[in-house]
């Protein structure tokens, strides 16, 4: 925890065997933490009312207000503190909580997937993390919360409950104290360069997310302003220096202009998120049991995941980002919720964007393989058809608006008549996308792992596991079909609970399917020429009864 | 471990080796019909209600009709042709769809729970669906249009198979 300020080692008393074994409190400054966080805001609130407003009754009133909230909150967060408590027996981990109703819940130690250890600005000044304790389960409100305990305890707390069962002799020698990481079997697997604060910045996201921030921070001032009563005189004379500027300019300039403060604005503002993210980065493995990945700036953030819920890896490269060469590096592993669905993509985070062979390599250290992501066989390219279906997906709808256009232009002068060729335009950046849709599909095996990659917005390589499939699910649209194309997904418990190759030739997804997992299609697999003349799949099962002939694959 | 990609020969998925009740034909053809009855009053209604004589909701309305009665008439057997279940002694497999296809296998030693469901429409046919689930997210293997009593069987043998596997099944 280098991030984090140095903290007091007081906090565990007499360490006995276990220091978690009696019913333990929260840190009592949470109270304050959680207090300081509704006061912060109200500060400016106050002042520019204080600076402003003639009426001062209206903003005594207004105090009053605040404090009244502020003296709730203190008393809510008090009674939260006094009636929340946690313990670590040798079996499970215990947390009763609740003033009003109360709860008490029990997880079995195995059951504890992940513990994560957060520290947001406040906190963080006052030495003390959030602890959530993840149990992988998919029903909603599995997270149990430690808001908040001492830093120092926290990381012994996190090393506790994630420590191999197998080890738990070792458990009366006190773990090195301080949450320095520096302890033996802790190997530093990777650790930010400067130039990847740049490669992060690259993804369109943060790009977005700057200008929605920039927005809504603009309209914050200009109440603030208005509130100064500066508004008239400000903004009239910002807009009449504008209109005197402008009107000698001419447009092109103009949106020059504009675009490149855009672009550079939102460059900078997302330079500064990714530095907010990204900063301190580690990722390190501790022991053989856990890799953790630290960062933040402001908000610190550690996140651990137990090496065996690792089922593989995902390599994402956005297309800007792409471009520059970088790719993102996540985890495919059991009992991290998705992404999509939970806001908490984050925990799955191996590495910020980075050049590709870094990330390559990273990849390959945490999955244990030798060399590169990318050694071993080159993955398998698929049929000519997959281009044609997906040219003919942007190209059908294309023509088909550019007919329909010409045609109404032609009856009606509503539409002009030039209308036609815009989707006709729009096709030609479209079908390169689908030549790079395609140039991007592929699949095979390294090692232990299935490989499938696809997509062009986002580019995704996926490696996982073959022993973490647990299924398969074919699928063939009526158009597949007649092409001779399916979709073979592997199905698993971890990361998007599946990962397929898209448009695969059917034979050869069908016998990549079975060379990853041997033995579990084969017996529904059949091997014979004579089928080739009998196009497709008829859906007349008798005469499949009848010929069917099963092939042990050697 | 065979070479993948090769051109030889020619490895296709056979259909797994059961079919489903033929009641069940009965079963999609009510659903079917449904839909489409539910489908003309909505459209119908609007051509009613519509305040100017509208010839062309009128042309829809037959389009329509005709492609339902099609509908009805085909995907249920179609369907039934398709629908089909196996089990071995190391996997569950079933084929689903009838326009799309898509074929399930999981390993007995992968299934988690079994489930057997049995809707309104669905015991007055004396029909069961039998639900196989995994740890995975994605979709469970499902085998609609059981006869009770296959259904049943079924499901108890499952689970008798995955009680008998050790591991957490991830």
């Amino acid at each position: 925890m280098s991030e984090l300020p140095p903290e007091e080692t007081t906090a565990a008393p007499a360490p006995p065997p276990d220091p978690f074994e009696d019913w333990q409190r929260l840190d009592p400054k949470a109270v304050i933490a959680s207090t300081a966080l509704v006061l912060a805001p109200m500060f400016p609130i106050v002042a520019i009312m204080a600076v402003s407003d003639e009426n001062s009754g209206r903003t005594l009133a207004t105090v009053g207000v605040m404090l009244g909230v502020v003296v709730l909150t203190l008393v809510g967060s008090w009674l939260n503190w006094y009636f929340t408590r946690f313990r670590v027996t040798a079996e499970r981990f215990e947390l009763r909580e609740g003033n009003i109703s109360r709860s008490f819940r029990s997880i079995p130690r195995e059951r504890v997937r992940s513990v994560d250890l957060t520290a947001p600005v406040v906190h963080r000044l006052l030495g003390i993390s959030v602890v959530k304790i993840g149990t992988g389960q998919k029903a909603g409100n599995d997270e149990l919360k430690l808001d908040a305990i001492s830093t120092a305890r926290a990381e012994e707390l996190r090393r506790l409950l994630l420590r191999p069962r197998a080890g738990t002799t070792s458990e009366g020698v006190p773990p090195p104290v301080t949450g320095s990481g520096e302890e033996t079997g802790t190997e530093e697997l990777a650790r930010i360069r400067p130039v990847w604060y740049l490669y992060s910045t690259l993804t369109a996201s943060l790009l977005l997310f700057t200008w929605a921030a920039v927005g809504s921070a603009l309209s914050t001032l200009s109440d603030v302003f208005r509130t100064l009563w500066a508004a008239d005189t400000a903004t009239d004379w910002l807009s009449d220096t504008a209109a005197s500027v402008w009107a000698h300019v001419p447009l092109w300039a103009v949106v020059v202009a504009a675009v490149v403060t855009v672009l550079l604005g939102g460059l900078l503002g997302a330079l500064a998120f990714s530095l907010e993210m990204w900063w301190g980065f580690r990722l390190t493995r501790e022991g053989d049991a856990t890799l953790r990945v630290r960062r933040g700036l402001l908000t610190t953030r550690a996140v651990s995941l137990e090496r065996r819920r690792l089922r593989g890896v995902e390599l994402a490269e956005p297309m800007l980002l792409r471009l520059a060469g970088g790719s993102r590096l996540t985890a495919v592993a059991t009992g991290l919720e998705h992404g999509e669905t939970s806001g908490r993509s984050d925990n799955k985070v191996l590495l910020p964007p980075a050049p590709r062979g870094v990330a390559g390599r990273i990849g390959a250290l945490v999955l244990d393989r030798s060399g590169t992501l990318e050694d071993g066989t080159p993955l398998r390219v698929h049929p000519r058809v997959a281009l044609r279906r997906r040219l003919s997906r942007v190209l059908l709808p294309a023509m088909l608006l550019a007919a329909a256009l010409a045609v109404a232009a032609h009856q009606s002068g509503a539409v002009p008549w030039w209308s036609w060729l815009v989707p006709l335009g729009a096709a030609l950046p479209a079908s390169v996308l689908a030549w790079d849709a395609y140039r991007n599909l592929g699949h095979g095996h390294r090692d232990e792992y299935l490989v499938t990659r696809y997509g062009t917005g986002v580019k995704r390589t996926v490696l996982l596991q073959r022993e973490g499939i647990i299924g398969w699910r074919i699928s063939q649209s009526p158009l597949q079909r007649l092409t001779g194309l399916l979709t073979v997904s592997a199905t698993t418990a971890a990361g998007n609970g599946y990962y397929s190759v898209r448009d695969a030739g059917t034979e050869q997804g069908l016998s990549f399917a079975e060379s990853c997992v041997p033995g579990l299609l084969s017996p529904f697999l059949e091997k014979n020429s004579d089928f080739t003349s009998e196009s497709g799949d008829s859906p007349d099962g008798t005469s499949h009864e009848r010929t069917t002939k099963r092939t042990d694959h050697p | 471990m065979i070479d993948v990609g090769g051109t030889e020969g020619g490895v296709r998925l056979r259909p797994p080796r059961h079919r489903v009740a033929r009641r069940a034909v009965l079963w999609w053809s009510c659903q079917a019909a449904s839909r489409v009855v539910v489908l003309l009053a909505a459209v119908g209604f609007g051509a009613w209600w519509s305040p100017f004589p509208n010839r062309a909701l009128v042309i829809a309305l037959i389009v329509l009709g005709v492609l339902g009665i099609g509908y009805v008439a085909v995907m249920p057997w179609w369907r039934y042709r398709v629908h089909r279940w196996e089990t071995t002694d190391s996997a569950v497999y079933t084929a689903a769809g009838w326009l799309s296809r898509e074929w399930r296998v999981a390993p007995m030693s992968r299934i988690q729970t079994v489930d057997t469901a049995r809707g309104p429409l669905q015991r007055a046919l004396g029909l069961s669906s039998v639900t196989v689930t995994t740890a995975s997210a994605a979709g469970p293997l499902t085998i609609d249009g059981l006869e009770r009593d296959v259904a049943a069987d079924l499901a108890e043998r499952l689970t008798r198979t995955t009680q008998a596997t050790p591991g957490d099944a991830t």
